[in-house]
């Protein structure tokens, strides 16, 4: 039999985070934002299925990457929400807990499994008005950063985040909206139609869940309106 | 690891198989030796009259505010009426700890499958789906912890109110106009009868539902009637297309007004 050979750990790691890096890359952006009333989330997605999408009240979630990777762990959230909020109740459940959950089984699978997952989340929620938002980032690997304003993730996210470092501010739905669009259609050398974004809130004004998903027709008033 | 399960988007499903013990319907077994109290209702909240009708623009679901333990008041504030989702409601009757926890589970349920799947169930979906959770309790209904609730939904593909009732086994039955049940159901259930109509507006919808639990209070000991005193009054909502809303108290104070002046000329 023939003996396997020697990988140094350093290796075997850097070469997983490579993998992981090179699949994430091949994938579209999402961009969260911060604006007067709550949070916008914006994926590059002509596709049915959802990047974007609930957890619970105030709790959004977005996966870039491997769709049924991250549609895993989407589902995972939910039912580690719901399951919080039967429990204890519904004010319990927090993006910090979830977001630390997450980053606590991205970094086991990273260290224990064979393949990496190639995806990279975030996990979203929106405050009350004098208690701020939180926007976690997570990678592929567990580990989780704490971002304020705005953040992307997927394929082009250090591109998008340096076209956003100078020009964000925070201000209104449309604002944010168009910025978002904006910076994906400058980095991404293309334009982008209203059908072709998956578009969510959390709106801090909404009573009990926040989440709403806005469908193109309003994507494309949103965008028009004057500012 | 538990919370990977790809294939189940019912949250029901999900605590019965992995947290039992967060259910007391798990922990009474049919047939079990320990010693069964069939009086269970003398010890144990129970909640009584709630009724649904269905009217021009849905259904609407109400419910007396009381609970008893045996010929006891036990509380006269509890909520017996719930919105489950955007599109229905539910009124429970029989053993109140039990009964709101079906309640609340149920809401969760709503939601759950809503979130994982991105679809909402269809109203006939969502009354099977209880009556499943029903029929799981039936050890505890045998040994007295009774719950019998109905279902009100707005189904919005036929655009008109529904009403399921069930039995203590879990039997899902619809009714086509209203229904009441509870201690005191069979009273508002005459009353109902005598009063229905076909397409009745909202503001008649909620006068005969309020004559209805009236006339169960007024017949039966255990239902409450308006506590003028206390200023406690039934729970009404309406399900419609455009969602589950509570009935003003000032409605239903004027109307109880209404009805304590005409019962006071015959």
């Amino acid at each position: 039999m023939a003996m396997p050979f020697y990988v140094s750990p350093e290796q075997m790691m850097q070469d997983k985070a490579e993998y992981a890096r090179k699949g994430i890359s091949r994938g579209r952006s999402i961009i969260t934002m911060e604006y007067t009333d709550g949070v916008l989330l914006v994926a590059d997605n002509p596709s049915s299925l959802n990047k974007v999408s609930e957890i619970y009240d105030s709790i959004a979630f977005a996966g870039a990457g491997k769709y049924s990777e991250f549609e895993n762990l989407r589902k995972a959230g939910v039912r580690h929400a719901d399951l919080k909020g039967y429990m204890y109740s519904r004010e319990d459940v927090t993006a910090k807990s979830l977001a630390n959950a997450y980053s606590q089984s991205l970094g086991t699978i990273f260290s224990q499994e064979m393949k990496p997952l190639e995806i990279e989340i975030l996990v979203v929620e929106v405050g009350s008005a004098d208690r701020g938002n939180e926007i976690y980032r997570i990678s592929f690997d567990g580990s989780i950063m704490d971002e304020k304003g705005y953040t992307a993730v997927g394929g082009r996210s250090e591109t998008l985040a340096l076209y956003l470092k100078d020009r964000y501010n925070v201000g209104s739905l449309n604002d944010a909206l168009s910025l978002a669009v904006k910076s994906m259609e400058e980095v991404g050398n293309q334009q982008i139609p209203p059908k072709a974004l998956e578009v969510a809130i959390l709106d801090r004004n909404r009573t009990g869940r926040k989440f709403r998903r806005i469908p193109p027709a309003e994507i494309e008033r949103l965008l028009q309106e004057p500012k | 690891m538990s919370f990977f399960d790809p294939f189940d988007s019912s949250f029901y499903h999900f605590l019965t198989s992995q947290y039992p013990h967060l259910l007391s319907q798990q922990r009474l077994e049919i047939g079990s030796d320990r010693p069964a109290r069939s009086n269970l209702s003398e010890v144990v909240p129970h909640g009584t009259t709630v009724l649904a009708l269905c009217f021009r623009d849905g259904v609407l679901i109400a419910g007396d505010r009381m609970a008893t333990e045996g010929y006891s008041v036990s509380a006269r504030r509890i909520e017996k009426v719930y919105k489950t989702d955007e599109h229905s409601a539910i009124a429970i009757a029989g053993a109140a700890g039990p009964a709101i926890e079906i309640a609340r589970l149920f809401q969760v349920e709503l939601e759950h499958y809503e979130k994982i799947e991105g679809a909402r169930l269809s109203t006939e979906g969502k009354a099977n789906k209880l009556s499943q959770m029903i029929k799981a309790n039936l050890a505890m209904a045998i040994q007295g912890l009774v719950v019998v609730p109905i279902f009100a939904g707005f189904d919005l593909h036929r655009g008109e109110g529904r009403i399921f009732k069930y039995d203590i086994a879990g039997g899902q039955y619809e009714e086509t106009q209203y229904y009441a049940t509870g201690s005191g159901g069979r009273d508002a259930r005459n009353t109902m009868k005598k009063l229905f109509q076909k397409d009745l507006d909202r503001e008649k919808a909620v006068r005969f539902a309020l004559e209805a639990l009236y006339d169960a209070a007024d017949e039966d000991i255990a239902t409450g009637g308006p506590d003028l005193i206390r200023g406690i009054y039934p729970t009404v909502k309406t399900v419609t297309r455009g969602g589950v809303l509570d009935v003003e108290e000032e409605l239903i104070r004027r109307d109880f007004g209404a009805i304590f002046d005409q019962r006071r000329e015959s």
